[in-house]
């Protein structure tokens, strides 16, 4: 908290967000969050609770899901980003977009982000979940609508479209590959 | 033919945007908008003394602060009405003591979390800088807390409401005292059920942009009623509603906390944005959406009920009592719907229900989704219940011989309604439902298999609750229907979306009507610039009202594009079709035409705007005798038409719940969920049984976890994510759905709302699965493990029955 007739100290930040690295001036006290949001302009990160139990303003940083309400913007100095808008677009989804709207994991829509985000990364690390193991990767986020059924069926349904791309890509379909290079999650991109 | 859409599980096509961060809720528009924070009570009653703001100008980045003091200024300057009491939404003849808040506090507090001051600032972190040094001094007054003190007014909320008293209400139908002294059996039961509150993802929020040459206003607000809002802000401003626009941008929930309005920010913030002739915007933080935003549900129940031999209820006699908070700015709707829905789908001989509405220092009640039904049923499933042990029968048998039949409807309660009509069923097939569920969830195998695992020590139990819901209220809805000259189909319709799934269910219908791909129909929903005429989302009657209201609008456009087409083809209207989006003559597909030129022709022109409107100039159309538009035609290929029903569709579902308590911690599982629902025709199937699976999540959360801790003093104890405990994936069980499809009479596509149906009867399905599965008695909900252990150790006691367990009842061993 800075007092109140003294201008707030801005400080450098170097950061790298869905592959881009930004240079940005913030107040220490700037959340990730809002950084995210409003001075990035990425609006996908949402924030439902600002102390962390929603997880609906998760983000990947360095690959790791990490609630962007809890973090400082310095903080992130030097450090890889991947928000909602870093996983996929419209036209060319991540298997996780695919599956949530194949699946009608989602319903408003808000909470979203933040489970994309974390399940993006839970099928990088477990490519063939069981149903237990699909709920309880989940289980770390609020929904207020969907009762998580077909966000369970989601994370499932992710794991095979990912099983499914990498076989084709291994198989030696470059177009199965370079779809998979698009959608995978880059886990070492630590910024150097 | 074209594939009907209608029935199908069709993916969302809203989903492209929300899944890849590219749809915008309300906190994702006015970035460069200057920022809000209030200063809010932190007394749950309190006289107002003094405001010194004086702290808060040093701040860097202070905008403006606002008290009472200057709205009451600025209204006598600017002829607004921003100081005046916000308005009562919903008058009723019992409600003879309406009291509603201010948009600032004026002299006094009645709950912690009202707004007192309003700090603009650059942005939001400075704006809250600034109401932290705001000094606020109160003289204290003695609270109002909880049901009990209420109704025993030894304080009040309002000095001018001695009894606390905002609404009574007697509705009765028969003669309850005779039947009663005349029943073989009678019993009584005292229930109570605590708050809830709907608790979207997505609080709150207004942004507003005054455009002073114009003299006009947008405003975006995280709503489920923009044209209500639009009404509101346009009443308080002093501006005429053509010079409000309101817009509900994507809306991340609302359960019923939306439809609440104006807030006092959604007065405040465009009121600011005028005066300071900027854009201003305020998000709710997820505190303030505690101790500011509505809650539900808390009412205290005396039921009596008389009923023969066969459980059959000859008389029933119903006492509530409903805490309303501290205003009742939305009327007396809750308890209205608890007093009437508590019917079910059962038919008692006689019925009184008398009810008392209470002033509370708490935050205002309004309905959160299911709106009084959930305490409505728990009251009539508890009593179901204790009716069966009584006369050791079947549960289920029980409430079968109370159903209404299908021969029955339409069934008249000889009730008033919420919506002020009489209660009249319209449909349903009550012991077809039951036979559903009882297949579904193996009725007697499972009651065999909770008997057998009691008998080895475990503590397994099964419940069933039963409800009907009043779906698709008016007034009414409308829509727009329009076919662009690209041949793409737009369709606007006034209320709002929070996750419905309307721009894709309702796409469908508009497709089904228009015989056009589902991909070139795109809705718009929420947006007065597009509709201005609406009601809202609430009631569960999005589908019924405006999917109707885009079907005979639909129906219009669909006329004239077969007249104009006929004309064009030289062929009989009659004998046209729609399909893939051209008119062709049955039979002769060869013969036709896109709807894409139906549309150029529909408007004659005399300037051509690009090759395809060429058409339709004036030296290319060939008849020259009649005038362009003939005279009971209009330009355009469009059509706008409105559903406004008799009265409310009714559907209903049956849901069974097991559950297995840990003999130690007193945890409780949820072993199965099943429900059977009946809304008539599914829309979307996929899109419905999401409904069902949100609204049973709610229903675990209400039942088990979630309640609103106020102490004595009316401070909320847990107002946050961390102590309020909304369940995760991990709390909410796989749930087992099946469908009765029973048609509306009442609407020309057959249906009934859906939204709120799995939250219904959660509060009784698992009071009476864990009662199962404890041989103790249940009457008091939600039931933590906390609860439950202390209900044993009272059980152990003496001081809380066991469960009346007979040889021929469902639950007794076998």
């Amino acid at each position: 908290m800075t007092a109140p007739e003294e201008i707030e100290q801005l400080h450098a930040v170097r950061l790298r967000v869905n592959g881009v690295w930004h240079d940005a001036q913030v107040p220490a006290r700037r959340l990730l969050s809002d950084f995210l949001r409003h001075d990035l302009r990425l609006t996908g990160t949402h924030v439902g609770c600002e102390h962390g139990v929603c997880g609906a303003c998760t983000v990947l940083v360095d690959g790791k899901p990490t609630r962007s309400c809890l973090m400082l913007a310095v903080g992130a100095r030097d450090h890889e980003v991947i928000t909602v808008e870093g996983l996929g677009t419209p036209e060319a989804m991540h298997p996780v977009q695919q599956a949530f709207r194949e699946c009608h994991g989602l319903q408003c829509g808000f909470c979203t982000p933040g489970f994309l985000t974390t399940i993006a990364a839970f099928v990088e690390e477990n490519p063939d979940p069981t149903e237990d193991e699909a709920r309880e990767a989940i289980s770390g986020n609020l929904c207020r609508c969907t009762g998580y059924q077909n966000i369970v069926k989601s994370v499932l349904r992710t794991a095979e479209i990912t099983r499914d791309s990498r076989s084709s890509e291994t198989s030696g379909d470059q177009e199965a590959a370079e779809e998979a290079r698009n959608v995978s999650v880059d886990h070492d991109g630590r910024a150097t | 033919m074209t594939t009907k859409l209608f029935g199908e599980p069709v993916q969302r096509v809203e989903d492209a945007k929300l899944v890849t961060g590219t749809a915008h809720f309300l906190d994702d528009l006015g970035h460069d908008a200057l920022g809000v924070a209030f200063v809010r009570s932190p007394h749950a009653h309190a006289r107002l003394l003094d405001i010194d703001a004086s702290g808060a100008l040093d701040v860097e980045g202070l905008v403006a602060v606002y008290t009472y003091e200057d709205l009451l200024a600025a209204d006598e300057a600017e002829g607004s009405s921003v100081s005046h009491a916000l308005p009562l939404l919903i008058p009723h003849p019992c409600l003879h003591a309406p009291r509603t808040g201010y948009a600032l506090a004026r002299d006094k507090v009645n709950h912690v979390g009202e707004p007192v001051v309003m700090v603009v600032a650059r942005d939001r972190y400075l704006a809250e800088d600034a109401a932290e040094r705001v000094v606020v001094t109160y003289d204290f007054l003695p609270p109002v807390v909880g049901v009990d003190n209420a109704r025993r007014a030894e304080r009040t909320v309002h000095e001018d409401v001695p009894d606390n008293v905002a609404a009574h209400m007697l509705q009765q139908v028969g003669d309850v005292d005779s039947a009663m002294a005349a029943a073989p059996h009678r019993l009584r039961l005292d229930l109570d059920i605590e708050r809830s509150a709907s608790m979207p993802m997505e609080g709150k929020g207004v942004l507003a942009r005054w455009d002073a040459a114009d003299g006009s206003m947008r405003v975006y607000s995280s709503t489920q009623t923009s044209t209500s809002v639009r009404a509101a802000v346009a009443a308080k401003l002093g501006l005429p509603a053509g010079k409000v626009e309101c817009i509900a941008p994507m809306v991340g929930g609302g359960f019923g906390v939306k439809i609440m309005h104006p807030w006092p920010e959604e007065v405040l913030v465009p009121w600011a944005a005028r005066r300071l002739d900027r854009e201003v915007k305020w998000v709710e933080d997820r505190r303030e959406h505690f101790v500011s935003s509505a809650h539900e549900r808390g009412q205290l129940q005396e039921v009596e009920v008389g009923y023969d031999d066969a459980g059959r209820v000859l008389a029933l006699d119903v006492r509530f009592w409903h805490d309303n908070g501290a205003y009742t700015p939305y009327g007396v709707i809750v308890p209205i719907i608890t007093s009437t829905q508590l019917l079910g789908p059962y038919k008692p001989g006689a019925y009184r229900c008398e009810w008392w509405s209470l002033y509370t220092n708490t935050v205002i009640v309004t309905p959160y989704r299911g709106a009084g039904r959930p305490q409505g049923v728990y009251a009539m499933e508890r009593t179901m219940d204790a009716i069966a042990a009584q006369l050791g029968l079947d549960r289920a048998d029980v409430r079968a011989h109370n159903f209404i039949t299908p021969d029955e409807m339409p069934y008249d309660h000889g009730l008033v309604f919420q919506d002020g009509r009489p209660l009249i069923y319209d449909s349903g097939d009550f012991p077809a439902s039951l036979a559903k569920l009882k297949a579904l969830a193996g009725w007697e195998d499972t009651l065999a298999m909770a008997a057998a695992a009691r008998a080895e020590g475990r503590r397994v139990g099964v419940g069933i609750a039963c409800y009907v819901e009043g779906t698709g209220v008016g007034p009414y809805e409308g829509a727009h229907v329009v076919v662009e000259t690209s041949g793409k189909v737009k369709v606007a319709t006034g209320l709002t979306t929070q996750g419905q799934g309307h721009f894709t269910s309702f796409a469908q219908i508009a497709a089904d009507e228009l015989g056009v791909p589902l991909e070139d129909v795109e809705v718009v929903t929420g947006d007065t610039r597009r509709f201005g005429y609406a009601v809202g989302t609430f009631a569960s009657r999005a589908a019924v009202m405006s999917g109707n209201a885009i079907a005979l609008a639909s129906r219009r456009v669909r006329e004239k594009a077969l007249r104009i087409a006929g004309d064009a083809l030289e062929a009989d209207p009659g004998d046209l079709e729609i399909v893939d989006g051209s008119v062709r003559v049955k039979g002769s597909p060869a013969s036709s035409i896109p709807l894409a030129t139906v549309a150029v022709l529909s408007n004659p022109l005399r300037y051509a705007f690009d090759e395809a409107s060429k058409a339709a100039t004036q030296f290319a159309t060939g008849d020259t005798d009649g005038p362009p538009i003939a005279d009971d035609e209009e330009p355009g290929l469009e059509g706008t038409d409105y559903y406004s029903p008799t009265q409310a569709t009714f559907a209903n579902g049956m849901h069974v719940a097991v559950v297995e308590t840990d003999p130690e911690t007193a945890e409780i599982h949820v072993l199965r969920y099943c429900v059977v629902h009946d809304c008539g025709p599914l829309i979307n199937p996929m899109i419905v049984e999401g409904q069902v699976h949100g609204g049973v999540a709610q229903g675990v959360g209400g039942a088990l976890y979630e309640r609103m801790e106020y102490d004595e003093n009316g401070q909320l104890l847990n107002a946050s994510f961390m102590d309020f405990l909304m369940p995760y994936a991990s709390e909410v069980p796989h749930i087992e759905i099946d469908h009765l499809e029973t048609r509306s009479p009442l609407n020309p596509l057959g249906i009934k709302g859906a939204g709120e149906a799995g939250v219904i009867p959660s509060a009784a399905v698992f009071a009476a699965a864990i009662e199962d599965a404890e041989g103790i008695v249940i009457r008091r909900m939600p039931i933590s493990p906390s609860d439950l252990f202390e209900l044993r150790r009272q059980h152990v006691a003496g001081d809380v029955p066991s469960l009346n367990r007979t040889p021929q009842g469902d639950g007794g061993p076998t």
